[in-house]
């Protein structure tokens, strides 16, 4: 025979249980926001594949974090604000964007005189950026990741006088995907946002399926 | 804002030159998101069994150590079960939010072996717990009423954790987490400094995050205290040798009240009357201070401030202007559109606050009425709602025989 005690507590225990199952089924089965795709769902060739607004299925539900370079002010802070360091965030050359420009923004402080790769022309802090010639009269630039620290001045310099194809991203081999990163609590831009872990780049303005290598971690 | 404009032609070479592909590495495997939480699970049953069945502090000892390698150095502390309260409530409140499985599973699961067995989860699976259970050299008695008082400390976080993960605003749980970074071999000046302060003040005040910050450890604590079953300091009968008394670090063995009601009844009544009256006076006194205050809850807001900065421009006065107005001029956003969010923002807040305050309020009452009302008990027992179940205070008790030894002696 349970006591009156036993009883209450049973009896709590019980409605916890469903209480628990109650939310957890409500978040699992919770609907989105009612979205719409406003192209032809012909996903395959879709433009905007980088950031599709259609509800995903609950298993590519897994989420990191990215940032994107059309709203980033190149204010610094992806270099300093990072839990880890130097930063996850870097600068990735899009090259598929690039000029190949012998006077490139990216590279050279403004006003430089000699286009050499002397040190003190370049707008990098660490020279990460690596110029090598291609052929009269382009240029092509590498980055150097393990050098970079991602405070964005080449990409500044790149977006203000070049094409923009240098642009900031997480790099994911190096991000530990914390639960709230800590530059997208400080970005001023809000420029940060979780992504699918299946789609985890946003590259802006050119077609990134044609001209990227994928490697796995 | 102008970006990515074609203002060169991509050059034609002519000596063969390849273009090289832009390399893009992915994240972390899903599968093995898939994976942590079977370990998760996996974990739970065996400490459980290990608390339960085997009455092991060895046991238990082992299986933390085992989580605090796989769950902290190796998974490096995200998505942790503490943080995934924000995760949970951001989701109940903004319907964009993408909630990946894993997340509910690392919330949920826990509570419901907390609500079968105890909070074994905290005994040998929570990374945190295990951190701190290893420095606890020299565990000091607190005394009821500090505990009592630092106590609160939880709710008053959780309060304020959900808030914040409600409204948007921040993660405040991620943002003075003490421990990732030890289990990153990276973090900020200020966040070692945090963690060396609890990890010494650990060593004499056994597990100070557990018992007078930890968020998860509130909801915990209470489920457990309705657990269906819980580690006992006796495997059979308690005989009053009071050998276990100081063996828990926590403060977590309620000695036994043996006079029974000691008070008349006129006086029981009379305690009744004034909890009664007590609970929901501070329950609404704090609701009010909470809505008074929500201004300044709000302030940490981005899109407040950013409201806030555009009515006021700093730059007038001899500031620079901030990083944020730059970034808001150059989206091109109206004015307008900053000003009713943020005034959404405001609202929630304002609602937000009396909750909050009314929830600290009450919080704060019934730890007044759990002190004044003593329960009667004649055994040495493991408070269910604070005992982390660490089974140090099983070996202390002289009564070694249960059921199954006997047994096997007979055969
Ligand atoms: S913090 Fe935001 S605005 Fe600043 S560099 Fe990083 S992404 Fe760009
Ligand atoms: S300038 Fe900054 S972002 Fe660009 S390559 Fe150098 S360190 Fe990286
Ligand atoms: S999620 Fe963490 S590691 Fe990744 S970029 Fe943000 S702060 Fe850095
Ligand atoms: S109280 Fe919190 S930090 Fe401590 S072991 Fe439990 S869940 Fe982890």
């Amino acid at each position: 025979m349970p006591t009156r005690r036993e009883f209450l507590n049973t009896l709590v225990r019980g409605s916890i249980l469903a209480g628990l199952g109650l939310l957890s089924g409500a978040l699992i089965f919770r609907k989105g926001k009612e979205r719409e795709c406003g192209f032809d769902f012909n996903c395959k060739n879709c433009p905007r594949s980088n950031d599709c607004l259609l509800p995903r299925p609950l298993e590519s539900r897994q989420m990191v974090w990215q940032l994107d370079p059309s709203r980033c002010i190149q204010c610094g802070r992806c270099a300093t604000d990072c839990v880890l360091t130097p930063s996850a965030v870097k600068c990735v050359h899009v090259y598929a964007m690039c000029g190949y420009c012998d006077l490139c923004g990216g590279y050279f402080k403004p006003g430089t005189k000699v286009l050499d790769t002397a040190a003190e022309n370049q707008l990098c802090p660490t020279n990460a950026i690596k110029r090598k010639f291609v052929e009269d009269p382009f240029f092509e630039y590498t980055i150097d990741e393990p050098l970079c620290i991602g405070c964005g001045k080449c990409v500044k310099g790149c977006s203000a006088f070049g094409n923009g194809s240098l642009q900031l991203q997480v790099r994911h081999d190096r991000c530990v995907n914390c639960n709230q990163c800590s530059i997208a609590r400080n970005c001023p831009s809000g420029a940060f946002s979780r992504v699918p872990a299946s789609n985890p780049t946003l590259l802006r303005g050119f077609d990134q399926k044609q001209t990227t290598t994928n490697i796995k971690q | 804002m102008v970006f990515a404009v074609q203002r060169f032609p991509k050059p034609e070479f002519e000596t063969g030159y390849l273009q090289p592909g832009t390399l893009l590495p992915s994240p972390r495997a899903e599968i093995l998101a898939a994976m942590d939480v079977a370990i998760l699970v996996l974990a739970l049953s065996v400490i459980s069994w290990i608390v339960l069945k085997k009455r092991s502090r060895k046991g238990v000892f082992w299986m933390s150590l085992f989580s605090l390698i796989y769950f902290g150095f190796y998974r490096e502390g995200c998505v942790c079960s503490i943080g995934s309260i924000q995760n949970i409530t951001l989701a109940l409140f903004d319907h964009t939010f993408i909630l990946p499985l894993t997340v509910i599973a690392f919330f949920i699961i826990p509570l419901i072996f907390t609500l079968f067995f105890g909070r074994t989860f905290c005994a040998g699976v929570c990374p945190f717990g295990a951190l701190q259970d290893l420095v606890a050299f020299r565990p000091q008695k607190l005394g009821s009423r500090l505990n009592a008082v630092l106590g609160m400390v939880p709710y008053i976080y959780l309060g304020l954790a959900i808030l914040y993960a409600a409204t948007g605003t921040d993660f405040i749980i991620c943002r003075y987490d003490p421990f990732v970074g030890i289990f990153r071999f990276n973090a900020s000046f200020g966040m070692f400094v945090f963690a060396g302060i609890l990890l010494i003040s650990g060593i004499f005040i056994a597990r100070p995050y557990c018992r007078f910050l930890c968020p998860y450890g509130v909801l915990l604590n209470w489920v457990s205290r309705f657990s269906r079953r819980h580690i006992t300091i006796t495997p059979a009968e308690c005989i009053q040798c009071r050998l276990c008394e100081d063996s828990c670090p926590y403060d977590a063995i309620d000695i036994p009240v043996t006079t029974k009601d000691p008070e008349n009844r006129k006086i029981r009544v009379k305690k009744l009357i004034w909890i009664s009256l007590l609970i929901p006076f501070l329950t609404f006194a704090g609701g009010w201070t909470g809505s008074r205050l929500h201004i300044t809850l709000a302030g940490v807001n981005s899109k407040v401030r950013l409201a806030e900065e555009i009515l006021t421009p700093a730059a007038g006065q001899g500031q620079p202007e901030s990083l944020g107005l730059t970034a808001y001029k150059s989206s091109g956003k109206a004015a307008e559109e900053v000003y009713s969010e943020a005034s959404e923002i405001l609202d929630r807040f304002y609602n937000g606050g009396w909750i909050l305050g009314g929830f600290i309020g009450l919080v704060f009452g019934w730890v007044i009425a759990e002190r004044m009302l003593s329960k009667w008990h004649t055994d040495y027992i493991p408070n269910k709602g604070a005992c982390y179940s660490c089974a140090r205070c099983v070996d202390f008790c002289p009564v070694k025989t249960d059921l199954s030894e006997i047994k096997h002696e007979k055969t």
